[in-house]
């Protein structure tokens, strides 16, 4: 199996699908650090979001990733995490 | 004397017609919005026409962060919400959050937005049911999606009870108003034109099966057969009288009076509730028979039903007595949508000195009624009783009058 890498423009290809996006936050600006409260995603935003990553990356997050990355980098970089385990395993 | 409570803001998506201008346009000229459903094939199934909402594109009036949570009862809602409020002319994010409240009725909840949410259940599996689902379908969603919208953090409801849930959910929006909440948000949106609402509305067994636009529903006919339904409704700006006055707010007119029965269980013998609850309403508005200046009907188009609401009307007003109409003959039953519409009728029947037409019917003179068919009728209205029946028993009157 090759290993996959999610990027910034894959969040928020999937952000833009399963949420859509808030009027006045511009998703293509530096928004890396940007904690997701301020990017408009509460919870279950990010339940959905979350969900919609792991169908397409066949892959299972822990419940507390979703809670504890509340940024984009964070987020992308804890998938990621996971992505290499798998292509490791 | 209770504080009177008014309506400053009407907002609709009815079959004939999206916005309050075109549905009144469409309403007073005869226009029906029935037709053969188009929003999934009805040929398998035995009743196949409805009164669609046309050409409604939610995208063009909501963000889209709105758009993955929603189904397109609440689109409606909030659409006809945004609506109402410019017609008020209320600016939400000037008021008090906690002086604005929402209540509205739902009879069936989001099922166009719950069958995909099933369908790819059992067809992909739990993990692609989207999370919207938590609450997307549910009753409550159109209240909480409105008050989320505008920032209305004050008293918020849902009231069900099938098609008298319109008068349920305004009566109560008028309580909470007389309570002390300055502004409440009411009235009701339906939409369940989807195979799976469709299956759930033919158990009711009161569905035309008649393929003819103009022959399906046919309330007070001999030739009634059931009901075509629709999907829509109105939401209404509700205010205390004084606020609305200190705003200089243009004043639609008072929601005077209100009352509420249950039929008794079938087989009783005991007199149906219908001709109480608006005995009811017309105390509570402290009106007489003969101050009620035309009738919006339930207008089941069940012949045993059609046969109640006369024996009850010509009951409480004397045979012939009232003039009589259905405007939903243009929209099919809208469920929780059709009452709150028939108050902006109501409302706009006032304001214009018109009485809008029952269309397609030739009335059953053994009914008794002075129905108003053929076209609308020039008629000063300064009251107005509207009539909503819920399927299982409930009855539900209001009396409404004009400001003046």
């Amino acid at each position: 199996m090759s290993s996959k890498t999610f990027t910034l423009d894959d969040l928020k290809r999937i952000l833009r699908e399963g949420a859509g996006a808030d009027e006045g936050v511009d998703l293509d600006g530096d928004i890396l650090d940007t904690h997701f409260e301020t990017l408009g995603y509460e919870s279950l935003a990010l339940l959905e979001t979350g969900s919609r990553i792991e169908r397409e990356y066949s892959i299972t997050l822990d419940d507390d990733v979703l809670s504890d990355a509340d940024t984009p980098r964070a987020l992308i970089e804890a998938v990621n995490a996971h992505l290499s385990a798998v292509a490791a395993a | 004397m209770s504080a009177s409570v008014v309506v400053t803001g009407l907002g609709v998506a009815a079959p004939n017609g999206l916005g309050r201008e075109d549905f009144w346009a469409s309403t007073l000229g005869g226009k029906s919005g029935i037709g053969r459903l188009t929003r999934f094939d009805p040929t398998g199934y035995p009743a196949r026409l409805a009164g669609e909402v046309p050409g409604f594109a939610a995208e063009e009036h909501l963000p889209s962060r709105l758009l993955p949570q929603t189904d397109r009862m609440t689109r409606l809602a909030l659409v006809a919400a945004d609506w109402a409020l410019a017609d008020a002319g209320v600016r939400p994010e000037e008021q008090d959050d906690f002086d604005m409240g929402v209540v509205t009725a739902s009879a069936s909840g989001g099922f166009e937005f719950g069958q995909g949410e099933l369908q790819k259940l059992w067809s992909q599996g739990s993990q692609y049911v989207s999370a919207y689902q938590s609450f997307a379908w549910f009753y409550a969603v159109n209240s909480g999606q409105i008050s989320i919208r505008n920032g209305m953090k004050g008293p918020s409801g849902v009231v069900v009870s099938d098609q008298a849930g319109g008068l349920d959910a305004v009566a109560q929006a008028r309580r909470q108003i007389r309570k002390g909440t300055r502004l409440i948000v009411s009235g009701g949106v339906d939409a369940s034109l989807c195979p799976w609402g469709w299956v759930a509305q033919l158990a009711s067994d009161r569905l035309s099966t008649s393929e003819e636009p103009a022959r399906a529903y046919l309330p007070f006919d001999r030739e009634a057969q059931g009901h075509v339904p629709g999907e829509g409704g109105a939401i209404l700006v509700m205010e205390a009288a004084e606020a609305a006055r200190e705003r200089g707010a243009r004043i639609y007119g008072e929601i005077a009076g209100y009352g509420s029965t249950f039929d008794p269980r079938p087989g009783s013998g005991r007199e149906p509730g219908l001709r109480k609850a608006i005995e009811l309403a017309l105390a509570d508005a402290g009106a007489a028979p003969g101050d009620i200046d035309v009738v919006f009907a339930d207008a089941a188009a069940v012949p045993e039903l059609d046969r109640v609401e006369a024996e009850a009307l010509n009951a409480v007003f004397g045979t012939g007595a009232v003039p009589v109409t259905a405007p939903k003959t243009m929209t099919g039953r809208l469920y929780s949508g059709a009452a709150p519409l028939d108050l902006a009728a109501a409302f706009l029947a006032m304001d214009e000195g018109v009485i809008p037409p029952t269309v397609n019917v030739e009335p059953d003179a053994a009914y008794g009624l002075d129905l108003v068919v053929g076209g609308p009728r020039t008629a000063e209205v300064n009251t107005a009783l509207v009539i909503a029946r819920g399927h299982g028993g409930f009855n539900s009157a209001m009396v409404v009058r004009s400001a003046n």
